[in-house]
């Protein structure tokens, strides 16, 4: 069953490719006459076809493309004529640096706060805890990034910007992008906490959960040995939910603090109209996607005995 | 009983929440229960049997609280000990068993992973000394494979196993005091007995007081060594279990005793051509086949009754005969014509023909639709009645059904009791003005007195417009009760059918006896003497 799953995903990996490169073949105009712009004359053109394999018809382009994708070469940029995974390479790295950062805080947080307002629910604490949560995401990104600029990079505590080279260390990267990872971080709590909280609630009135309180469990036990593994499921999917949005929606973010990421290349990508590092972006982005719901998928079954052991 | 007091709830008041309003359920009761004495609490659902079980652990589920009495077990006052204290108390000295142990078993966890919760939280024994425990108490509980069973999940077990391995789980910490719950209600009448004496004898053996729930008057009397009736929060009268067998006082209890005494006149021999005629059926789920050439007959005027343990097929046959399921062969004959095998296949003038009756109304009546309008749409799509006449015929039907159209007429379902919703749903069934009704467990759900009610309607009703009735129970003392023909099915397979007289007279198929021989009677000496003459026969 989990070969099932691994063998669907990679059939929609294969269809996502496929419509991104018939996207991009809909647009006006070639990639030579992108290239060369202004300064193009039919001769200039049609050499360049020739050399970038234009005139080939378009699937053997796109098993050219697709097979060098598969290896890791995506071509070259068409604004400065680097090749595209080297321009991809460091800033792919950022950004899931960056979308670990913020995983590794949020996902802890919003697993506690919901395990407690579950457990304490209708306190004030699960009050607190739900409007806190909820207005965090109810504004747009860029709002509470600029708001956390204000309150704690004015005042001199965290950087605003984020610059990264090389040589920065562990420590120095995990204190410029703190800003950045907290933004994302109050984004997509709310959501996983909120999951948790109703997930666990909804099993609370099983007959099970009312077996462990006779038995004279402690509520903490009941939630987190009782309640929270049948409630895995749910959870799990939605926290996957928000590590592909943390890779692949953290464009407006990495734009307001200046974070080298693929979301800033993506950006400057499309305003450039470099349609083969557009191409290369996206079928990273959509990687990304398939292969985080295809782990939620897999820790779903396994964490669910009727699936893994059969009668 | 010169033992010491183990249990003393006196002038005990439970309300429970309906909407904003507080309404009392338990009105006041007393319990005095000793060291190792088993008190059976009966009553019908709503007399307050279970709060007052789960009040013993001082304890009361959402929605009620806890109003007036005292409620002391050893000495110790639960209405005013702490939540903590009460912890300590719970799992280890008092100990439940639920109904449903399918429900009550968490479905993430190893079966022997909850037994051993509770003895290492509360500290009575290691991990490990637990784990060996369990397998001694699985084996005593005659559970097969005692040591492999418990590392199983739950659903890898069958129920009558998960209610054993529950009883068992209640005795990991030697509680001196153990609530069962109806342990045995959700169960076939053969493993009913396996479990009954498992827990009797457990019970002995670690001479463990117990609060017996339970609505069957018959299962309690093999366990119990006093009996407690209820009735709508109230005592109604406790009296040792002989004593209340042979001489009840009240007229309740007494009512209780004789619901069954309920029999249908004994009909001719049906002539001429059958109703419905099931001819040599298989059918299958997948590749698996759950019937195999199931064939009998249903006369106009007559019951027949399908029996058998649940996964015996009864419910499948009816899936065949509506068309649910299409047979692999075979084929099902309406007045000596073949029906077509699938629903699709049938005119509407087929379909209006069989009607079906389920196990639980509640969730077989749209609960967002009046009574009209329920009863109102088969009249109205098979026989094409409109305003008034519409109007009338469902004032007919309830009327039919003994429930008074002008009150009832614009109630939704959930204002309705249990048993009237079952009424409701024969109203149903009726509006169609079919000749074979087929009745799936229609009483199983329901409480005695209630069931009597329903059997004699239907039984009025097959009179009045000579209705063919296909009877799925697994209950046979409702066999008994308005039977004309028995078919016994197992494991897809119809073993031994005929009419009800010689079904009940000797000699049987092995398994019809079986199943007879099963269905507890009102002895407190029953399973005793059932358990040695099976014992001595193998």
């Amino acid at each position: 069953m989990i070969l099932m799953r691994v063998a669907l995903g990679i059939g929609l990996l294969f269809i996502v490719s496929l419509v991104i490169f018939w996207a991009t073949e809909l647009l006006p105009g070639d990639l030579a006459t992108e290239l060369l712009g202004q300064s193009a004359t039919p001769e200039t053109l049609a050499a360049l076809r020739e050399q970038l394999g234009l005139n080939d018809p378009a699937p053997v382009r796109y098993w050219n493309w697709l097979t060098g994708a598969l290896t890791g070469d995506f071509g070259v940029s068409l604004s400065n004529g680097r090749p595209i995974s080297e321009l991809i390479g460091a800033r792919l790295g950022n950004t899931v640096f960056l979308a670990l950062y913020a995983a590794a805080l949020s996902v802890p947080i919003s697993l506690i706060l919901g395990i407690l307002a579950a457990l304490w629910r209708n306190s004030i604490f699960d009050r607190a805890a739900n409007a806190g949560a909820l207005t965090a995401i109810s504004f747009p990104e860029f709002f509470v990034a600029y708001i956390l600029v204000l309150w704690l990079a004015q005042t001199g505590l965290f950087p605003s910007i984020v610059r990264i080279n090389p040589t920065t260390t562990l420590g120095d990267r995990l204190y410029m992008s703190f800003l950045p990872a907290l933004t994302l971080t109050l984004v997509v709590t709310a959501h996983m906490m909120r999951m948790t909280r109703a997930a666990i609630i909804n099993l609370m009135a099983s007959p099970y959960i009312e077996m462990a309180r006779l038995k004279g469990l402690s509520p903490l036990r009941i939630v987190l040995r009782h309640a929270l593994p049948n409630a895995l499921a749910p959870i799990i999917n939605v926290i996957a939910l928000n590590l592909a949005y943390l890779i692949t929606g953290v464009v407006v973010v990495e734009v307001v603090f200046v974070y080298p990421g693929l979301g800033q290349l993506m950006v400057d990508a499309v305003s450039n109209r470099d349609i083969a590092v557009v191409q290369a972006v996206a079928l990273i982005f959509a990687g990304a996607y398939v292969t985080l719901n295809l782990i939620a998928d897999v820790l779903s079954t396994i964490t669910n005995p009727r699936l893994m052991h059969r009668r | 009983m010169g033992r010491d007091v183990l249990l003393k709830i006196e002038g005990l008041r439970i309300e429970g929440r309906s909407g904003d309003t507080w309404t009392e359920i338990v009105k006041g009761i007393d319990l005095t229960l000793h060291k190792g004495e088993v008190l059976g609490l009966i009553g019908e659902s709503g007399a307050g049997k279970s709060t007052v079980g789960l009040a013993a652990m001082g304890f009361a589920r959402d929605g009620c609280r806890i109003t007036g009495g005292s409620i002391l077990f050893d000495g110790i006052d639960l209405r005013k000990a702490s939540e903590a204290k009460k912890r300590d108390l719970r799992g280890a000295r008092i100990a439940y068993v639920a109904q449903s142990a399918a429900a009550s078993f968490n479905p993430a966890h190893k079966l022997i992973d909850q037994y051993c919760e509770a003895p290492v939280v509360h500290g009575v024994m290691s991990r490990d000394k637990a784990e060996h425990d369990a397998i001694d108490l699985y084996r005593r509980m005659q559970l097969p494979d005692p040591d492999g069973i418990g590392f199983r999940y739950p659903h890898q077990v069958s129920g009558g196993q998960l209610q054993r391995a529950m009883t068992a789980m209640a005795m990991s910490c030697r509680p001196d005091l153990i609530i069962f719950d109806e342990p045995t209600t959700a169960l076939d009448v053969t493993t009913q007995i396996e479990v009954l004496a498992a827990i009797r004898d457990i019970v002995r053996q670690f001479d463990t007081a117990a609060i017996y729930i339970t609505h069957d008057l018959a299962v309690v009397a093999q366990a119990a060594d006093r009996i407690k009736v209820l009735l709508r929060g109230e005592e109604v009268e406790e009296a040792p279990t002989r004593q209340m067998l042979d001489a009840p006082r009240e007229a309740y209890t007494k009512s209780l005793w004789a619901v069954r005494s309920f029999a249908r006149p004994e009909q001719p021999p049906a002539a001429g051509t059958p109703v419905v005629s099931v001819k040599g059926v298989t059918a299958a789920y997948g590749t698996v086949n759950v019937l195999e050439d199931v064939s009998f007959d249903i006369h106009a005027g007559r019951t027949v009754a399908v029996v058998g343990e649940s996964g015996s097929g009864k419910s499948t046959t009816a899936r065949v005969i509506t068309g649910l399921l299409p047979p692999k062969s075979g084929a099902v004959l309406f007045e000596g014509k073949p029906l077509p095998p699938a629903l699709k296949g049938r005119t509407r003038e087929q379909l209006r023909q069989v009607q079906m009756i389920y196990q639980m109304a509640d969730t077989a009546l749209n609960p967002k639709l009046k009574l009209r309008e329920l009863i109102g749409r088969p009249a109205q799509m098979y026989l094409g009645l409109q305003g008034k006449a519409l109007d009338d015929r469902v004032r007919d039907l309830l009327n039919l059904i003994e429930l008074e159209p002008a009150k009832y007429i614009d109630r939704l379902p959930g204002e309705l009791s249990g048993g009237q919703k079952q009424r409701i749903g024969i109203a149903r069934a009726l509006a169609a003005e079919p000749q074979l009704i087929i009745c799936d467990e229609v009483t199983s759900a329901l409480d005695q007195i209630v069931q009597e009610g329903i059997l004699k309607l239907l039984n009025r009703l097959q009179g009045e417009f000579g209705l063919a009735y296909m009877f799925i129970t697994h209950d046979l003392a409702t066999v008994r009760a308005i039977a004309d023909e028995v078919v016994v099915m197992q494991r897809g397979r119809v073993i031994e059918q005929g009419p009800k007289a010689e079904m009940f007279a000797p000699p049987h198929e092995p398994y019809t006896d079986l199943l007879l021989s099963s269905v507890p009677e009102m002895d407190p000496d029953w399973l005793t003497r059932l358990l040695e003459s099976r014992a001595a026969a193998s």
